[in-house]
């Protein structure tokens, strides 16, 4: 967390005990083996004795917080913190278990990654599309990482389709990463005297469809959708597909990337198994997806995973991104999905403009 | 301070709090959903956004407790986030309900803060031994009774304090929670009863403390368009403030929670309150423990420091006293289901200055209150300033 604050304030130009009015923390205390993990992070953010407070979801819910609280207009510079030890895990398979219901679900002992086989067979199927695309997507992202400095295996993809919950294999399951992000945002105002090639941030959307597993939508990502549509109407964008020029999208699981694609509106109404084939979300497609390699490239980190795909937006739409820039993009999506068994998700749109 | 837009509480439910409720967590937050709802003539339909607070998710060995509640809080395909701030959460909770609206975004939040102790067997101060740091401080296996055993004892020694001005709180709030239809362990007790009770790390004696509780409570806030079209008694959050101390809580001295003080300016400020000993009409402390609310009246700048137990020996907190603290009957006696206890304070707020507060209810037609909340390693201040 540290070394990643001190990163975001030397670029922003900003003194965290100076200058920065609020501090958003992201965090979930069994992720940590720590309860209330709020108590362990003021200090290394320069937050001692300043507004703090955890926000118990993925780092982009975290900004969605800190934007409103820039928006009441009682605070001018608000920093965001997300981070991942998942090291410190010895096994997250019983952690997810915790997660589910007690009474009706725990009891029938399904993990987290047979919830994700259910699921990617009922979408697949529902699409007409099948584990070779999910392939491609592995690939792809696999592939976009290698030229990514921030991803920590930059490796080309290997076939790793030993069956962990059929159809779900080995290689569609991101592998779980280590990190730290803190992002910091401003308003206008002193956005504009820092001069320092802003990024702004056009609209925020988060959703939660049903937190049981018997009574949610297995085809479609309900919970993105409203979520976009939130963003959407708040960064006035009519037409996404014409609007939204890169994005990326949570890929925990290497189907949930196609599903999420459809859900935010950016591919129309196409299948995005369909274009994916064309090439249109490749790092050189006219919908650049993951350009990054996302969380199947750069490793699932927990919490921070969505913070993570609004830190790559940022560095595309500043020409930051160094081997994997897509040239030209003005206007970028990040999305984040809390992992099973949530249908919870967050949705940032982001421009340089 | 400048803010966007004025904030109202337009309703406000809480469920009874109980030692160990049949409902689940899920249950209890629909009833005070249900409650809150109902009180300011709102359908589900009408919320726009949900704010949740809950405290560890080890007392219900739920990872994601906040994602488990959502139905229950009426969530339900919305937008909806927990906020987790330690024993913070209860007035934090319509904090983070407040940016929602303030900002603009939405023009009505629904936020429900919920706790289930009694699910942790045998006991939920269990728990607690995993909030301390795991390399330097879990090893010693401290729990919460020993570590606020030493700030009591650090406060009563450095304004010399009697402990019989310390155990008055517990007899009062108490006293004040036989009015409380939720309540959980009002009593008509003695300081003797108070000081004859066993002593669990002294000075902490077992009638010092707050119970453990299941419960929950919620309130409805909406922006000043709406809350002038449905209410003509909106009672508005005109200040707020929360403020987070060093992790290395060894390192400061505990006779004085500066963190509360800090929030508690900062919420002042956004008021637009320059003197609130003046201009405070009653308060809702954090009380725990009966110190704390002393310590917390001090760090609300209520009064001088070391001279919130004398306020408290003549008379001048009580119900019908110059400056009310704990009128609800705080956590001592209505009960403490952490996260809900915090709120059940903002809900005594908004009964007490609609006038609505029945036999409890404060003299004087109050107009301007604070309720404040106290978490992590005795470290964050969460100030809520409301108007009538």
């Amino acid at each position: 967390m540290y070394e990643a604050a001190v990163k975001a304030y030397e670029d922003a130009g900003l003194d965290p005990r100076r200058d920065v009015e609020s501090f958003v923390c992201s965090s979930e205390d069994f992720l940590e083996g720590t309860s209330i993990f709020d108590e362990y992070v003021p200090d290394q953010l320069g937050a001692a004795q300043k507004p703090v407070c955890t926000i118990s979801a993925d780092g982009t819910y975290s900004l969605a917080t800190a934007y409103m609280q820039i928006l009441t207009g009682a605070f001018d510079v608000v920093a965001v913190e997300a981070h991942s030890k998942a090291s410190d895990i010895v096994d997250l398979g019983p952690v997810l278990d915790l997660a589910l219901d007690p009474i009706y679900v725990r009891p029938l002992g399904v993990s987290a990654h047979f919830v994700a086989g259910l699921e990617m067979n009922a979408y697949l199927t529902s699409r007409g599309a099948d584990a070779s695309h999910c392939q491609r997507v592995v690939v792809k992202n696999r592939n976009n990482a290698v030229a990514n400095d921030l991803a920590f295996k930059r490796e080309r993809a290997s076939d790793d389709t030993s069956v962990v919950s059929d159809p779900l294999t080995k290689g569609d399951i991101a592998p779980l990463a280590d990190g730290a992000a803190v992002v910091v945002l401003a308003s206008e105002g002193i956005a504009r005297e820092l001069g320092n090639n802003p990024v702004w941030i056009r609209g925020t959307g988060w959703c939660s469809d049903s937190p049981s597993l018997e009574t949610r939508d297995w085809n479609d990502a309900i919970y993105a959708q409203i979520a976009a549509k939130q963003a959407y109407k708040q960064a006035k964008i009519e037409d996404p597909t014409r609007d939204i020029e890169l994005a990326e999208v949570d890929d925990t699981y290497s189907y949930k990337e196609l599903q999420h694609v459809e859900a935010l509106g950016i591919a129309g109404d196409r299948k995005a198994h369909e274009l994916l084939e064309q090439g249109v979300f490749d790092l050189e497609g006219n919908l650049p997806v993951n350009p990054s390699g996302g969380s199947l490239g750069m490793g699932h980190t927990l919490e921070m995973s969505g913070l993570l795909r609004v830190v790559e937006i940022v560095r595309q739409l500043r020409g930051q991104a160094g081997e994997h820039q897509v040239q030209g993009a003005q206007t970028g999506l990040a999305q984040a999905w809390r992992g099973v068994p949530t249908a919870s998700g967050a949705v940032v749109v982001l421009s340089n403009e | 301070m400048f803010v966007k837009k004025r904030v109202a509480v337009v309703g406000a439910g809480m469920t009874k709090f109980m030692r160990r409720a049949q409902e689940t967590g899920k249950e209890l937050c629909y009833e005070a959903v249900h409650h809150a709802l109902d009180s300011s003539g709102l359908r589900i339909d009408d919320i726009e956004s949900v704010a949740l607070g809950t405290a560890p998710d080890a007392f219900d060995g739920l990872h994601m407790k906040g994602e488990y509640l959502l139905d229950g809080a009426g969530a339900w395909r919305k937008p909806y986030s927990r906020n987790f701030v330690g024993g913070g959460t209860g007035v934090f909770s319509p904090i983070h309900g407040w940016w929602h609206v303030a900002s603009g975004l939405f023009d009505t939040c629904l936020v429900v803060a919920e706790e289930k102790m009694s699910t942790c067997l045998p006991h939920p101060q269990a728990a607690f031994l995993t909030i301390f740091d795991n390399l330097i401080e879990r090893p010693l296996g401290p729990n919460l009774i020993w570590i606020f055993a030493l700030e009591m004892q650090r406060y009563m020694q450095t304004h010399k304090i009697p402990k019989e001005q310390i155990a008055q709180v517990a007899v009062k709030n108490k006293r004040n929670a036989l009015d409380h239809p939720s309540a959980q362990i009002a009593q008509a007790t003695t300081l003797q009863d108070i000081l004859d009770s066993e002593v669990l790390a002294w000075p902490v004696q077992r009638l010092d403390i707050s119970p453990v509780s299941d419960g929950a409570a919620a309130v409805i806030l909406a922006s000043e368009d709406v809350a002038r079209k449905i209410t003509d008694s909106p009672v508005w959050i005109d200040g707020v403030g929360w403020n987070l101390d060093t992790t290395y809580w060894t390192n400061r001295d505990l006779y004085f929670p500066r963190y509360v003080a800090n929030a508690a300016r900062m919420a002042y400020s956004m008021a637009g309150i320059t003197n609130p000993r003046k201009q405070i009409d009653f308060a809702e402390p954090y009380d725990p423990f009966d110190y704390k609310e002393l310590h917390h009246m001090e760090g609300l700048l209520l009064c001088r420091k070391g001279e919130a137990p004398k306020l408290t020996a003549e008379g001048v907190t009580e119900r019908d006293g110059k400056l009310p603290i704990c009128p609800s009957g705080g956590l001592l006696g209505v009960g403490n289901p952490i996260a809900a206890a915090g709120m059940m304070k903002v809900c005594e707020l908004f009964w007490q200055l609609r006038g609505e507060a029945g036999k409890r209810q404060v003299a004087g037609d109050p107009r301007t209150a604070v309720a404040q909340a106290w978490g992590d390693l005795m470290q964050i201040g969460t100030v809520v300033v409301m108007r009538g």
